[in-house]
């Protein structure tokens, strides 16, 4: 369990994490998502006690991460996979975190064979592609046999085989009552980990709910087909939906739902040719959350501009 | 069941200790130390210095022994003489002090590092710990050897001096103790610093480039702060002939702890108050 209260970080004038509250619940694969730049990694480095907060708290299990004399039996965390000394063996980068927290030696070859970096284990780190990097990584953050685990991006470099693994990794670690924390900023690799979703934009919490309820959260849409376009959407818009035109004899209806609009219809005797529910997709929610926040916005460049 | 309860009903395979947190720093920072390869080399390099340096430059004032006249014959300290590779070994093992920390820093393993044990203070114990024990078996033995050659060259003139002469013992440790402590010096210097290059030049600057800025220093100026530099209170330490330019040998080890100790208690205090 991992709880944070009002938790703030300021780097000069720049607000990294703004007054963030959130808990992070054992028994399920948490997600942890924002646009890039929207304090993720700073949120977990607030966690583990690599940044002090400029206000506010965060504890694991209930205890500062600063308090923990062998914190590797609590927590196990992975942020940046390429952290390492490239000059030294797989083994001995384990080996020597594990003594720290008096890990048996044992447990080392165990998390080797469990992330299947046994036949590398004595290559220097360097050697290593940024997928096994990652591997070595979760082997280092499964040590202590932790109750929480927080990954950064841990999908990054992996190749479709190592996503799978990593998924059904995160899956039963979340099985058997551990804590899972995951970051990223891919919405849909999001939907097929998680879940439960804490997102967050500008350091701020934007959501935190499960990933079902953020679906329906979603600003549903009507598609509706109809030879009496015209009478119709005026009808709707006099009944308070958004319409817009979508192509020839279909027009998309937001903020009435499917039933009422076939109502209205039927009682001025409009004929519908269709009419269909959709929902938003995650990442479109995920945009429209996300929209205000986003820190680094990308020109919009139309086709008539670039001819130009 | 609800989430929570599974995650009580989970068996714990791994306990944590109830004790042993220095015990487990120390068993994790020989294992870091031995197993780059940083280490090897420039524990190499300072004794191949130490005694290299040593017998070349004793064999030169032998060679030439026919040349020098009854005064300098009579100057000369046959155990310095012997010990004067340890103006480059010093070199060698600062670059070791510094890489010891900066290492982490520059490849990002000092956040794992703190994620492992975040009582920071801890860490950089630890780390001065093994390397003073590791430096100083090192770098004494690598003196003896120097000394040993060195006076079995020098008996050829019958100018050499034996391990039981007065303060000739002494000397021979203090070189390996001098070398020790200019290494922590890097340690220190590279906590602060965070940088292998800035804070090897730092060190540089301090060992080699500050004696000479001092001795433009306007009389008695130039001697008195020139006594309390590194280099000037290490050859307080390992010289066995009295001289005015020097601190006694005692003074010489209190003048270098204490400016070890300083740069250490700074290096702890950025340790703790910045952000890793």
């Amino acid at each position: 369990m991992i709880e944070a209260r009002e938790l703030t970080k300021r780097y000069g004038a720049t607000v990294a994490v703004d007054g963030l509250s959130f808990d992070v619940k054992p028994g399920r694969v948490t997600g942890f998502l924002g646009p890039n730049g929207a304090g993720k990694t700073t949120t977990m480095r607030l966690v583990l006690g690599l940044d002090r907060p400029s206000a506010g708290s965060v504890t694991v299990a209930g205890k500062r991460y600063g308090d923990y004399r062998f914190p590797l039996y609590e927590v196990g965390a992975l942020l940046d996979a390429k952290a390492v000394h490239g000059g030294r063996r797989a083994r001995e980068h384990l080996l020597c975190l594990a003594q720290s927290n008096r890990i048996p030696r044992r447990r080392v070859d165990e998390v080797l064979e469990l992330v299947g970096l046994t036949d590398v284990a004595r290559r220097r780190v360097g050697t290593f592609s940024l997928g096994m990097s990652q591997r070595l990584g979760i082997a280092a953050a499964l040590l202590g046999d932790p109750e929480v685990l927080m990954f950064d991006e841990p999908v990054n470099g992996l190749d479709p085989e190592g996503i799978v693994w990593i998924r059904n990794l995160f899956r039963s670690l979340a099985d058997e009552g551990r804590t899972v924390f995951v970051s990223s900023h891919l919405m849909t690799e999001m939907a097929l980990t998680a879940d439960h979703l804490i997102v967050i934009g500008r350091g701020k919490l934007i959501a935190d709910e499960s990933i079902t309820d953020l679906l329906s959260r979603g600003s549903g849409r009507v598609r509706v087909a109809s030879p009496e376009l015209t009478r119709l959407g005026a009808l709707l818009a006099e009944h308070g939906g958004r319409v817009e035109a979508e192509a020839d004899g279909l027009i998309v209806v937001r903020d009435l739902a499917a039933p009422a609009i076939g109502e209205l219809a039927a009682r001025h005797g409009i004929v519908l040719h269709e009419l269909t529910p959709e929902h938003a997709s995650l990442e479109e929610t995920f945009f429209e959350l996300t929209d205000d926040s986003v820190e680094f916005h990308g020109e919009t460049v139309t086709a008539g501009e670039v001819v130009r | 069941m609800t989430a929570i309860e599974a995650s009580d009903a989970r068996e714990r395979r791994l306990q944590a200790p109830a004790r042993g947190a220095v015990r487990g720093a120390l068993a994790s920072e020989i294992t870091k130390l031995r197993s780059v390869r940083s280490t090897v080399w420039t524990l190499v390099v300072a004794v191949v210095a130490t005694v290299g340096i040593g017998a070349l430059i004793t064999t030169a004032r032998v060679s030439r022994w026919s040349e020098l006249s009854p005064r300098e014959r009579l100057s000369l300290d046959p155990t310095t003489i012997s010990l004067r590779g340890v103006f480059l070994a010093q070199l060698a093992l600062g670059v070791l002090g510094v890489l010891v920390i900066s290492s982490e820093y520059t490849t990002g393993m000092i956040r794992t590092t703190f994620g492992a044990v975040p009582r920071r203070p801890l860490v950089l114990f630890a780390k001065a710990v093994t390397f003073t024990v590791v430096a100083f078996v090192v770098a004494t033995a690598a003196c003896f050897a120097a000394f040993l050659i060195g006076q079995s060259i020098l008996s050829a003139k019958h100018a050499n001096v034996t391990l039981s002469d007065p303060g000739v013992l002494r000397a021979v440790v203090g070189a390996g103790t001098y070398l020790t402590l200019v290494g922590l010096l890097g340690l220190g210097l590279g906590t602060l610093l965070r940088r292998t290059a800035g804070a090897i030049a730092t060190l540089f600057g301090l060992v080699l480039v500050l004696p000479a800025l001092t001795e433009a220093l306007p009389s008695p100026w130039n001697t008195d702060v020139g006594k309390l530099l590194p280099i000037n209170a290490g050859r307080a330490l390992f010289a066995v002939r009295p001289s005015t330019d020097l601190l006694s040998p005692g003074q010489g080890l209190l003048t270098l702890v204490v400016t070890v100790g300083i740069v250490l208690a700074l290096a702890t205090l950025a340790l703790v108050r910045r952000d890793a």
